[in-house]
C-alpha cells in the first residue's frame, strides 16, 4: 500500500480534531436542551400554566440558535471521511458507511421535519402535536447521536466484520454485532446522558445569573427545578455507563485505559488515580517514576475496571513488551506477525496480478494465520502504540473531577430550591453561573480521552490512522483547515453574541 | 425476501434509490433557488422577510436530503465516495463550504448580536443558491464527462490534474449542467413561493414572482438544450460483460433507446415543468410547484439512470479507462445492501410524514403577520 505524507496526516489528523470538537462545542447542548424543553411542554400542556408555554418558548429560542450552527459544523464531518481519510472510507465504507445512512434516514430527518413544527407551529398545530413535535425533535437528535456512536464504536472495537484480501477491505458480517456491540452500549449511554448533564448545567448556569441580577425570578427557579432533577438523574446514570465504559476499555482497549490512569507497570490490585502529576520525562520501559506526586485509591482500579479487586491490570509496559506470566502478548511480537500479513498480501496480489493461482492460494493461508495483527504492520517501533499519556490522564481527570463537581451543584440546587432560598445563596449560584462552561471542558475532555488515548488506530488494531489518509498533498488540506477554522470561529463569535443578547431579552423578548 | 437478491440486483436497486434521493435533492433545490432570488423579487424587508420566512421552514429537509445522499453513497458504493470526495477535493471542499454557511443564515440574520449585519447572511444564502448548485451540477456532469484519476490495486486514488476536481467546472458540458441547475432552482424557487406565501396586497411582489419563473425558465433553455443535444452526440463509457471499460459512440442515445421507459420519464419530466411554469406564470395559479417539482424528480432520475444503468460507468476515469466505477464495482458487499435495503423500507414512512407536516404546517399561506416579531427568521 502507498506510505503516504505524513505532514499531510497530520494536518489532516487537526483537521478533524479542530471540526470535532467545534461541532461537539454544540451538539451536547442539542441533545440535552431538546429533551428539557420536551419536559419543560410537556409540564405546560399538562397544567395549562401559560406561565410554562413561556419558559419552554424561553428555551427553545436558545435551542435554535444553538442548533443551526451544530447543523452547520456537523455537515463537514459527514464528508470529512472522504476529503481526508478516502484510503479509510474505501476500506471500512462496507461498515462504516451503513450507520451514517441510517442516521441521515431515519434520525435527521425527524429533528428535520419537526423542527419546524417546534418553531413555527404554536399557532398552525394542536397543542399535543405541538407537543409531540418537539419531542421527536429530541429523539431524532438522540437517534442521530445513536448511529454515529455505533461508528465511532466500531472504530474503537472493530467486530462483526472480516478482511476480504481480494477487495483489500474490511466487510460487514453481522450488522447486530455492530450495532450491539458492548462499546457502542456504553459510548451511547454514557455520551447521551452526560449531554444530558451539559444541557442541565446551560440552564442552571443561566437561571443563576437572572437569580444573582435578581431578574426573572420566578423563570429562573421553575427552570431550575427542572434542571437540576433532570441533571441529577443524568449524573447518576453518567457515573453507572462511565464505569461500563471503563470495564469495556479494560477489555478492548487496555492501552487506552492504561495511558488515561498512567499505568506504566501493570498490577494486581492496581489502585486508582484520584489525583496525581505526571512525570513528564517518563518513557515507557524506562526505570523513572511515572508521577511527581499521586493519591491512590488502593486496589479501586482493579474493581472498577475488572470488577474484582484482585485482578491483573496490564499497564503500558506489559501491552508494549509482553508479560508471559499474564498470557499478554506485547506490541514488538504482534508487529512481527502483522509485517508478516502485510508481506502474505502484498504477496497475494502480486501473485493474482500475474495468474499465478497456487501461489495466491499459499499466500492467502498464510495471510488468514496473522490477520489479526494487520495494522501493527505499519507500525514502525513497538512505542507507536503508545497514546499520548499526559493528554489522556489529564483530559480523564478532569472530567471524572468536574462530574463530582456537577453533583453537587445539582444537589445544592435542588437542595434550596426546595427550601425555597436559592435566590440567597450567592455561592452555591456562583459555582451554578460557572458550571456550564465547566461542563463544556469536561464534555470535550471525554472525547480526548476516547480520541487521543487510541491513537495510533483509526481502527483498533487493524489499520493504524496514517494508513488511513487521502492522497493528496498537505498543503490542500493546511488550507481548507484555515478555511474551517476561520468560518467556524466567525460563526461561533456570532452565535456567542446572539446568544448573551437573546438571554439578555429574558423570556419577554420571545 | 430481500435476503434472496443477488447482488447484482441490489446493487441496481441501490442505484435506483440513490437516484431517488439525488432527485428528491434538485426538486428541494428550490430552496437554494428562492435563496438566490432574493435580492431580486423582494424589494422590502417586508417582501424579504416574506420569502426568507417561507424557505426558512424547508431549508432543513434540503440539507437533509443532501446529508442522506452523501450517507446513501458511502454505504451503497464506498469506492464512489472514497475517490470522488478524496480525489475531487476541491470541488466538495467548496460545494460544503456554501451548506456551511447557509446553515446558520436563516436563524442569525435577523437576530440581535449577529455581528455581520443582515447582508451578510442574505450573501451566505446566494452564494449557497448559486455557486453551491453550480459545483455541485459540474460534479454530476463528471458522470459523463469523466474524471481524472487512477485506482491502485488497493483501490486507493490518485487524482491526475493539480486542480483536484475543479477542473469539472471548465468544461462546458458540465458549466452547463450547473448553470442548467442554477436556474431550474430558481424556477422551482419561484413557484414554491408563489404558492406558500400570501400576496395579499402586494400585488406588484406578486408579479414579480410570477414573471421571474419564466424569466429563469427561458435562461435556463438554452443549457438544457445543449445538454441534451450533448447527451445524443458524445461517446460514453461503456462497459463489456468482463467489466472491461471502453469508450461506446452515441453510448447515452443507445442507452435512452435501450431503456425507453427513460425516454419516457424524460419527456414526461420536461412538460411537467414547462406545465408548472405555464401554470405559474401565464395562468396566475399556485399549483405550478407540484407539476415542477415531479418533472425535476423524473429529469433528475433520467440523468441517474442514463450515467449508472445499461453497462455503463457511471464515475468514468479519463485518463485510466479501467479505473473508472461502475454500480457494480464500486458497491458494498451483499451483506451491507442487503442490510441497507432492508431499512430503506423505513423510506415511505419518512416520505409521509414529511409529507403530513408539510400539509400541515401549509394549510395556511405565510402572511405579513407570520413574519413580524421575534418569532419569525
Amino acid at each position: 500500500m502507498n506510505e503516504l505524507d505524513l505532514a499531510m496526516v497530520n494536518w489532516a489528523k487537526a483537521q478533524f480534531a479542530l471540526t470535532a470538537m467545534y461541532h461537539w462545542l454544540f451538539v451536547p447542548l442539542t441533545l440535552g436542551l431538546s429533551v428539557l424543553c420536551a419536559f419543560m411542554e410537556s409540564i405546560y400542556v399538562r397544567t395549562g400554566d401559560e406561565r410554562w408555554r413561556s419558559i419552554t418558548k424561553f428555551w427553545m429560542t436558545l435551542f435554535g440558535i444553538n442548533f443551526a450552527i451544530g447543523v452547520a459544523t456537523g455537515i463537514i464531518l459527514e464528508f470529512e471521511f472522504g476529503t481526508n481519510w478516502s484510503n479509510y472510507s474505501w476500506m471500512v465504507g462496507d461498515i462504516f458507511g451503513a450507520p451514517l445512512a441510517v442516521e441521515g434516514l431515519v434520525a435527521f430527518f425527524l429533528e428535520a421535519t419537526f423542527f419546524a413544527v417546534m418553531f413555527f407551529g404554536w399557532d398552525r398545530v394542536s397543542k399535543r402535536f405541538h407537543l409531540f413535535s418537539t419531542w421527536m425533535v429530541a429523539v431524532g437528535a438522540n437517534l442521530s447521536a445513536l448511529w454515529i456512536l455505533v461508528a465511532n464504536s466500531w472504530m474503537q472495537h472493530p467486530v462483526g466484520m472480516d478482511f476480504n484480501p481480494v477487495s483489500a477491505r474490511f466487510e460487514m458480517q453481522n450488522f447486530w454485532e455492530v450495532l450491539l456491540s458492548p462499546v457502542a452500549i456504553a459510548k451511547f449511554t454514557h455520551t447521551t446522558t452526560s449531554s444530558f448533564i451539559v444541557g442541565s448545567l446551560f440552564v442552571i448556569t443561566i437561571s443563576s445569573w437572572y437569580l444573582l441580577k435578581g431578574r426573572h425570578v420566578e423563570m429562573a427557579k421553575k427552570s431550575v427545578i427542572v434542571a437540576s432533577v433532570f441533571g441529577l438523574l443524568s449524573s447518576g446514570m453518567t457515573a453507572l455507563t462511565g464505569d461500563q465504559s471503563a470495564v469495556v476499555n479494560s477489555e478492548t482497549q487496555p492501552m487506552k485505559l492504561a495511558a488515561y490512569e498512567g499505568l506504566y507497570t501493570g498490577t494486581r490490585n492496581a489502585g486508582l488515580v484520584a489525583l496525581g502529576v505526571l512525570n513528564h520525562d517518563k518513557k515507557p520501559g524506562d526505570d523513572a517514576d511515572p508521577f511527581h506526586f499521586e493519591v491512590k485509591l488502593p486496589s479501586m482500579l482493579s474493581l472498577l475496571a475488572k470488577h474484582d479487586a484482585n485482578a491483573f491490570v496490564p499497564g503500558i509496559d506489559d501491552l508494549v513488551w509482553g508479560n508471559e506470566a499474564e498470557g499478554i502478548i506485547g506490541v514488538d511480537a504482534k508487529m512481527k506477525r502483522g509485517q508478516q500479513a502485510v508481506e502474505d498480501l502484498t504477496n497475494y496480489k502480486q501473485a493474482l496480478n500475474s495468474g499465478d493461482e497456487a501461489a495466491a492460494e499459499m499466500s492467502l493461508t498464510r495471510f488468514d494465520v496473522n490477520k489479526g495483527y494487520l495494522g501493527y504492520g505499519y507500525l514502525d517501533a513497538p512505542v507507536d502504540a503508545v497514546p499520548p499519556v499526559e493528554t489522556a490522564f489529564y483530559s480523564f481527570h478532569i472530567m471524572v473531577m468536574l462530574a463530582a463537581f456537577f453533583i453537587l451543584i445539582f444537589a445544592a440546587f435542588l437542595y434550596y430550591s426546595m427550601k425555597d432560598t436559592l435566590e440567597h445563596k450567592k455561592l452555591v449560584l456562583g459555582g451554578g453561573f460557572i458550571s456550564f462552561f465547566l461542563a463544556m471542558l469536561a464534555s470535550q475532555a471525554g472525547w480526548v480521552v476516547a480520541e487521543v488515548g487510541r491513537q495510533p488506530w483509526v481502527i483498533q488494531d487493524m489499520m493504524p490512522v496514517h494508513i488511513g489518509a487521502s492522497n493528496i498533498s498537505a498543503g490542500n488540506v493546511q488550507t481548507t483547515f484555515v478555511m474551517f477554522a476561520v468560518i467556524f470561529t466567525l460563526l461561533l463569535l456570532a452565535e456567542i453574541k446572539i446568544m448573551v443578547q437573546q438571554i439578555k431579552k429574558g423570556p419577554e423578548g420571545v | 425476501m430481500i435476503g434472496n437478491l443477488d447482488l447484482m440486483t441490489l446493487q441496481q436497486i441501490w442505484w435506483l434509490l440513490v437516484s431517488v434521493v439525488g432527485s428528491l435533492f434538485l426538486f428541494l433545490t428550490f430552496v437554494q433557488g428562492g435563496q438566490s432570488l432574493l435580492w431580486q423579487v423582494a424589494k422590502n424587508d417586508t417582501e424579504k422577510a416574506l420569502v426568507i420566512n417561507s424557505l426558512g421552514r424547508k431549508w432543513e429537509l434540503t440539507f437533509t436530503t443532501l446529508v442522506l445522499f452523501g450517507g446513501a453513497l458511502f454505504a451503497a458504493f464506498p469506492k464512489f465516495y472514497a475517490t470522488s470526495f478524496g480525489g475531487a477535493y476541491w470541488v466538495w471542499i467548496l460545494i460544503l463550504f456554501t451548506f456551511i454557511v447557509q446553515a446558520v443564515s436563516y436563524e442569525f440574520r435577523k437576530k440581535t448580536g449577529n455581528l455581520y449585519g443582515a447582508w451578510t447572511y442574505e450573501l451566505f444564502l446566494f452564494i449557497n443558491g448559486s455557486v453551491g448548485i453550480l459545483l455541485i451540477g459540474a460534479a454530476v456532469g463528471t458522470f459523463f464527462t469523466g474524471s481524472n484519476f487512477i485506482l491502485n490495486d488497493y483501490n486507493q486514488v490518485s487524482w491526475m490534474n493539480s486542480l483536484l476536481g475543479l477542473e469539472a467546472a471548465f468544461s462546458l458540458f458540465n458549466l452547463s449542467l450547473g448553470l442548467f441547475l442554477v436556474f431550474n432552482a430558481r424556477v422551482l424557487g419561484a413557484m414554491y413561493l408563489v404558492n406558500n406565501i400570501d400576496f395579499a396586497a402586494m400585488p406588484e411582489f406578486e408579479s414579480r414572482m410570477r414573471r421571474s419563473c419564466m424569466v429563469n425558465f427561458l435562461c435556463s433553455l438554452p443549457f438544457l438544450l445543449y445538454i441534451l443535444v450533448s447527451l445524443v452526440v458524445i461517446q460514453g463509457y461503456g462497459v463489456d460483460e468482463n467489466g472491461v471499460v471502453a469508450m461506446v459512440a452515441f453510448k447515452y442515445f443507445k442507452n435512452l433507446a435501450a431503456m425507453p421507459h427513460v425516454l419516457v420519464m424524460l419527456l414526461a419530466g420536461l412538460l411537467l415543468v414547462i406545465w408548472g411554469v405555464v401554470l405559474t406564470s401565464l395562468k396566475g395559479g399556485t399549483r405550478g410547484i407540484w407539476f415542477g417539482g415531479l418533472g425535476t424528480v423524473l429529469v433528475g432520475l433520467t440523468v441517474f439512470f442514463l450515467a449508472g444503468y445499461n453497462n455503463t460507468a457511471f464515475y468514468p476515469s479519463k485518463v485510466d479507462l479501467q479505473s473508472s466505477l461502475t454500480i457494480y464495482n464500486a458497491s458494498s458487499t451483499h451483506y451491507t445492501l442487503t442490510v441497507m435495503t432492508y431499512v430503506a423500507m423505513v423510506i415511505p414512512f419518512v416520505l409521509a410524514y414529511i409529507a403530513y407536516v408539510w400539509k400541515l404546517m401549509d394549510a395556511r399561506k405565510i402572511g405579513i403577520s407570520d413574519v413580524t416579531g421575534d418569532k419569525a427568521y
